[in-house]
């Protein structure tokens, strides 16, 4: 006699049958999937984001920016220091690749306090101690700074030696000095300077804005100012790695060491040096949700077969193979994996679109992981489905007959 | 036992069959030596107390299991020695069963639970539900075809199993205890269908404990202790009036 089949569709059209004739049951049974899914869709959504977040935070200011200082050794400044060389400016600027070079250093002006007017005034406080700095004609546009009136000292103020000063604006202020069309006059001790300019502000080396900025020469000439301390260079988009080589080669070919070059981390490597760090701890924890969900397809599965085993009986009796009889109940594990496969791909996109909002964040997801993700849980309910299946497929018709009502 | 004139009219033949279980080291014989012939088109019941291997018997009947000793031929078929798939294949198309307990699905309609013996047969699903609505028309309830098994009495529900049994058309129809769990007087339009469904021409197996069910057939068959004998016409008769038959069947449910 012809043995008995099952057509592909009345299979599905059976597994479909009994999964929906228990709705509350299978959504409880495909909630772990859901969450497993979903954990895993958020983690590589989440970290793929915030990778993105982190290259959009690198803008052109950081990316462009190389500093060489002459602290050298790992605690910075703890070794004997290295003096920068006079012509730094010079030797960085003929580097292909730097749109701008600035050096600049502490002036040591020992007990010197900043004032503009020599009054002893006992109401009134009018000596400052405010830093000093000098630098180069350079650093105005290394450091990207801008003037809020005057200018910025030039290269005849640094080989005469002018004994004029920039202001920064919190110098400025706490001098009293807002205007400098009529050349005030700051004192540093009983020493007078012009002040040419006043900063508005300065984009990098910050420091800047609270001190009193003199030419080098100056500074030479005046105090004992040896060499300066900080090179800022402001580099084309892309040229930073390059810079930060060779700046230390240019500034002293025999001992390049010598000096500590900051350069901006390679964007590449931070975006994947983060993606691995979220990844692989939050895809453990998904990795964990999964199984967990894939435990509860089983268990669930197994349970159903010990209920349905009247069910079972009558199929055998009715004539169903035992390949029928684990098919269906295979199919409705699939089914339920990829049921949560699906809801689980949603919820998880769901997190990353939310996160994303509430930070002013654009949400980032490989196009592979809401298609991927439905049949990882498919899968999963497949692999949870087999052992249950085969339980049912190997029940005897005679006992589930008897055992099942 | 009745005298079967061809071959082609014999549609189950039980010749020295035996089924003995093993019970932890003891073999003990469930059945032994039964021999039993049954027509095209007859009614036959097998009646016996609980234990006396009547269930072995229906369950060996129907291949659900199988024999360990003896010949089997269904429909001139030796189904003895076939193997799982073959006589699956056998149980699934020439077989109907109608059980004690049911056996519906609960959480399906009642067409269905019909259409489900054709599910594994090849036949195509629209006519599947053309033939579950004939079918539940025979006996009825082409109202309810829509209902779940749980909204149904006792009687309807048999009546739903016995129309699955039926709408397959099968060589036999295997019955057991169909009124068990039924009240009197259900259990006695169940078993005015069967009278309609033997007027029919379907041959049908009954097992049954009740004595006054088992004189609803055209000839009864007495199982106890795993041997069969036949019961003679006057006892059958006298069954068939409500009393009690032999003294060892127990106690009627009916």
């Amino acid at each position: 006699m012809k043995p008995t089949h099952l057509a592909w569709r009345d299979l599905a059209s059976e597994a479909i049958a009994g999964l929906a004739s228990r709705p509350a049951r299978t959504l409880l049974t495909v909630l772990g999937t859901v969450l497993g899914i979903s954990a895993l869709v958020a983690t590589v959504g989440i970290a793929q984001t915030a990778g993105n977040r982190i290259v959009g935070a690198f803008d052109e200011l950081s990316a462009t920016s190389v500093v060489v200082t002459n602290e050298s050794g790992f605690w910075g400044g703890g070794g004997p220091k290295t003096a920068l060389p006079r012509d730094a400016e010079d030797r960085i600027s003929r580097l292909n690749g730097v749109t701008a070079v600035g050096v600049m250093g502490t002036v040591n002006v020992g007990e010197d306090l900043a004032s503009t007017v020599k009054i002893d005034d006992p109401t009134a406080r009018n000596e400052f101690q405010i830093d000093v700095r000098a630098a180069s004609p350079g650093l105005l546009d290394a450091v990207k700074g801008q003037m809020r009136m005057g200018r910025w000292f030039d290269a005849g103020h640094e080989s005469r030696a002018d004994d004029v000063v920039v202001l920064g604006p919190g110098a400025a202020d706490k001098l009293n000095i807002h205007r400098v069309d009529q050349q005030p006059v700051v004192f540093l001790g009983d020493k007078a300077y012009v002040v040419m300019g006043v900063l508005r502000d300065v984009s990098r080396q910050s420091e800047l804005l609270n001190s009193i900025i003199m030419p080098e020469a100056t500074a030479r000439k005046n105090y004992d100012y040896t060499s300066a301390s900080v090179v800022q260079i402001d580099v084309a988009i892309g040229a930073a790695e390059l810079i930060g080589k060779q700046a230390p080669i240019a500034l002293n070919p025999s001992d390049p060491k010598a000096y500590r070059t900051q350069v901006p981390p390679s964007p590449n490597s931070l975006r994947n040096k983060v993606e691995g760090d979220v990844n692989s701890l939050f895809l453990i924890l998904g990795g964990v949700s999964l199984l967990v969900g894939a435990i509860g397809i089983a268990n669930v599965t197994l349970v159903s077969v010990l209920e349905r085993i009247g069910e079972i009986g009558l199929r055998r009796a009715v004539g169903a193979r035992r390949r029928h009889i684990a098919l269906q109940f295979l199919l409705e594990s699939t089914a339920m994996g990829l049921v949560g496969g699906i809801m689980g791909a949603t919820l998880g996109i769901l997190v990353v679109v939310i996160l994303s909002a509430s930070r002013d964040w654009t949400p980032v997801l490989s196009p592979w992981i809401p298609i991927g993700a439905p049949f990882l849980g498919a899968i999963t309910g497949l692999v949870a489905g087999v052992y249950p299946s085969m339980r049912a497929a190997s029940l005897e018709p005679v006992e589930a007959l008897r055992a099942g009502t | 036992m009745t005298v079967v004139e061809s071959d082609a009219d014999v549609v189950l033949a039980l010749e020295g069959i035996g089924r003995t279980y093993l019970s932890g080291e003891v073999e003990v014989a469930a059945l032994a030596g039964v021999d039993l012939t049954v027509g095209r088109g007859e009614y036959v019941s097998i009646v016996g107390p609980s234990g006396s291997g009547k269930s072995t018997l229906l369950n060996i009947l129907g291949l659900l299991d199988r024999p360990t000793s003896g010949s089997y031929q269904f429909e001139g078929l030796e189904v003895s020695g076939l193997d799982e798939t073959d006589r699956t294949a056998v149980r699934g198309r020439r077989i109907g069963f109608v059980f004690q307990a049911f056996h519906l699905l609960s959480h399906r309609s009642v067409l269905e639970n019909v259409t489900l013996s054709m599910l594994y047969t090849g036949v195509a699903s629209r006519e599947r539900t053309e033939r579950a609505r004939a079918a539940l028309a025979s006996v009825g309830l082409e109202q309810r075809a829509d209902f779940t098994p749980t909204r149904l009495s006792g009687g309807e529900r048999q009546r739903v199993a016995i129309a699955r049994a039926i709408v397959a058309d099968p060589a036999l129809l295997l019955a057991d205890e169909p009124t068990g769990n039924l009240d009197s007087k259900t259990s006695d339009s169940i078993l005015g269908l069967f009278d309609g469904l033997r007027a029919g021409g379907l041959t049908i197996v009954m097992i049954t404990h009740d004595a006054s069910v088992a004189a609803r057939a055209d000839r009864s068959v007495r199982i106890r202790d795993g041997v069969l004998s036949a019961v003679g016409a006057a006892e059958h008769a006298q069954g068939g009036s409500g009393g009690r038959v032999g003294a060892g069947s127990k106690g009627t449910r009916s």
